[in-house]
């Protein structure tokens, strides 16, 4: 049997690499999320609320499971996260989902497409991307917005944090793609009308503001590993107890 | 038998109207399996154990989940966030799908190393087989119901394979979604088959599976009839009573099993997206084609299969081929010899060129088709059937080694 298995390896080996590969993409950063950086996530989901809600929406979500998780009491979330109001013309409650008031025909008219929903956008596009396309905008004059993306090309979005992160161009190069053919990429990008923020205080903003939306995609993760480290250590206490079970009752057998 | 009844009491009141003690002595206490099983033979406890876990979690879920295109994504959201455990009912399901194909695969590849499907065993592995189909369907129409973008793409795929059927096609898949496209309409009858109909049909066929199979008897890692050599008692000499000596060795093989799912369903549930693929976390939507389409993994062997040949039509009737070679097996080998470990050399090759064939095309099927992957698509296509005329080739005159006549 064992050789069965190291056959079966050996073969499938060179078949892994031809998983390899990829387009050409700027920037091209990895993130690591630090779940229990509160105060992280709290200043994300204040630059999610103010920068990203008025289009968008986190519409599974609500303030005060935010709230509770992310350490924001109640009164704070009224006060510092919710700027909607609801269909009587009242603040929206704090139990509520994190709706906006933009129409999706409306959105769709003004942007091409409507604006997803972000409650889970980082499971389905992955933190990596959400950090190198929130950082990857650059100036391009053929676009309606004037904008584009180095991650996202032709992306209907205008960059909704411009202000932060000033206006950039992007410097290109010659260079070898996976196939081996030169291809003229982006290779880094030259600000040219600095934001409010430095590059590193701006890193910093989108790095908070995707381990909110990476938050926000699945809430209960950190409960999930705390069970799921006591159920462990069950079983394997179980494990135990089952095995010497077992061996007691075949020790008859021969 | 009433007369005869040695239970007193409730028991005994009970086992003159119903036959409970019966139905114990005959399919649990005084089943006698043979005394050699090894590890492959955990996975049919496993697979009675991954079936009651999806219907108990089924059921739950489907106590919050909208069967309605506007709602399911949603409903099945409100599930993961405003439902208490409703993430854990959620993701002990969707990793169950996987295990159950995980534990079937690896249960079926025990029948082929000992020749569980030769005779008399041919009803066992045919309702077997069954469960498989049934299984597949199962796991297809649930597939859909979460309602994300490889859900309906998914599902577009494969019901459209229909329409490559002469003359009804395009009829038979207007049929099947009850829509010109995948629709409310087509997840309103999944859920309902999902839920109900093909649940129904899997249980009957377990029962069948197991009576057959406590029939006949069960096989053994040696290949040998343990009912050849019984005491005065008619006892199998090699065999011991099923409880309580396997029940305490399938607690075993259920831990181990436990431990192994739990650290999924805890700490990885979409599996690097194997399970949980990342498209189905954006809601379906008609009008924009994911960029590559590919089925969940436990589909992707067949679906290499079908993309590897070059004719639509020839396509589907491979990969259907694929699933129903496997019910005539017993009868495409005429081997007597069943383990093998007593089998020719020949044997052992043909099935580990199946394994591999079938590994590669799991993988193949996975990935976007370049021109070498579907190079590699087509040899592990031939390897897959070449397994079957191979078996049916060397099984006439094979050599076998000598098998023992007991169970040492």
């Amino acid at each position: 049997m064992n050789k069965l298995i190291i056959i079966i390896v050996g073969f499938l080996l060179p078949a892994l690499g031809f998983a390899a590969g990829g387009g050409a993409s700027f920037p091209n950063d990895d993130i690591t999320i630090d779940w229990d950086d509160k105060v992280s996530m709290q200043r994300g989901a204040r630059t999610f609320v103010n920068y990203c809600m008025g289009c968008h929406e986190a519409s599974y979500s609500r303030y005060n499971r935010v709230g509770a998780d992310l350490e924001i009491d109640d009164v704070q979330v009224i006060e510092n996260l919710i700027f909607t109001t609801d269909k009587y013309g009242s603040k929206t409650k704090v139990g509520a989902l994190m709706t906006n008031t933009m129409s999706l025909d409306y959105a769709a008219e003004a942007f091409g497409v409507s604006p997803p929903d972000l409650s889970l956008i980082a499971r389905s596009r992955g933190v990596d991307w959400l950090y190198n396309y929130l950082r990857g905008f650059y100036v391009d004059e053929s676009r309606p917005f004037g904008m584009n993306n180095g991650v996202f090309d032709k992306v209907g979005m205008p960059h909704a944090l411009a202000d932060l992160q000033g206006y950039q161009v992007p410097k290109m190069a010659m260079r070898a793609d996976s196939n081996g053919e030169m291809q003229n990429i982006i290779v880094g990008f030259d600000i040219v009308k600095p934001g409010t923020l430095s590059k590193t205080e701006y890193d910093q903003t989108i790095h908070d503001l995707v381990g909110f939306l990476d938050y926000v995609s699945e809430p209960y993760r950190q409960t999930r590993h705390n069970v799921g480290t006591g159920v462990l250590i069950f079983l394997f206490l179980f494990l135990i107890l089952a095995y010497f079970l077992k061996k007691e009752f075949w020790k008859d057998i021969h | 038998m009433s007369n005869d009844n040695p239970n007193k009491g409730l028991l005994g009141w009970v086992d003159e109207r119903f036959p409970l003690t019966k139905l114990w002595e005959e399919h649990i206490s005084k089943y006698y399996a043979p005394k050699n099983f090894n590890f492959w033979y955990f996975f049919g406890s496993l697979n009675l154990l991954v079936l009651i876990l999806q219907i108990v979690t089924g059921i739950f879920l489907t106590m919050h989940y909208k069967p309605d295109g506007a709602q399911a994504f949603i409903s099945v959201e409100h599930i993961m966030r405003d439902v208490d455990w409703g993430w854990l009912i959620r993701y002990l399901h969707s990793t169950g799908a996987s295990a159950f194909f995980i534990v079937v695969y690896l249960h079926m590849f025990r029948g082929l190393m000992y020749g569980s499907y030769q005779k008399p065993r041919e009803l066992i592995w045919v309702f077997g087989m069954f469960i498989f189909l049934a299984l597949m369907a199962e796991a297809f129409m649930g597939y859909l119901l979460p309602w994300g973008q490889m859900s309906f793409w998914g599902a577009q795929v494969i019901i459209s394979l229909f329409s490559a059927i002469p003359i009804v096609g395009d009829d038979l898949t207007l049929w099947i979604r009850g829509d010109f496209v995948i629709s409310d309409a087509t997840l309103n009858r999944f859920f309902a088959l999902h839920v109900i109909a093909v649940p129904l049909v899997l249980i009957m066929l377990v029962v069948m599976h197991i009576i057959a199979l406590h029939e006949v008897g069960s096989n053994n890692p040696e290949g040998i009839e343990i009912k050849k050599h019984k005491d005065v008692n008619g006892v199998p000499l090699d065999g011991i009573p099923f409880h309580p000596y396997y029940t305490v060795k399938d607690i075993v093989g259920v831990v181990c099993f436990l431990i192994l799912f739990c650290a999924v369903v805890f700490f990885m549930p979409e599996m690097g997206g194997y399970f949980l693929e990342h498209a189905n976390f954006i809601p379906a939507n008609p009008f924009k084609t994911p960029e590559h389409i590919a089925p969940v993994w436990y589909f992707t062997p067949f679906y290499a299969i079908l993309r590897a040949v070059p004719h639509k039509l020839s396509g589907v009737l491979a990969m259907f081929g694929a699933i129903a070679v496997l019910f005539v097996l017993p009868w495409i080998d005429r081997g007597k010899v069943h383990s093998i470990r007593y089998r020719a050399n020949s044997f052992k090759w043909l099935l580990a060129m199946l394994v591999i064939s079938f590994i590669g095309l799991g993988y193949l099927g996975a990935l976007p088709p370049t021109e070498v992957r579907t190079f590699f698509a087509r040899v592990f296509s031939l390897g897959y059937f070449a397994f079957f005329l191979g078996i049916w080739w060397i099984s006439k005159n094979e050599k076998t080694k000598p098998v023992p006549e007991r169970i040492l």
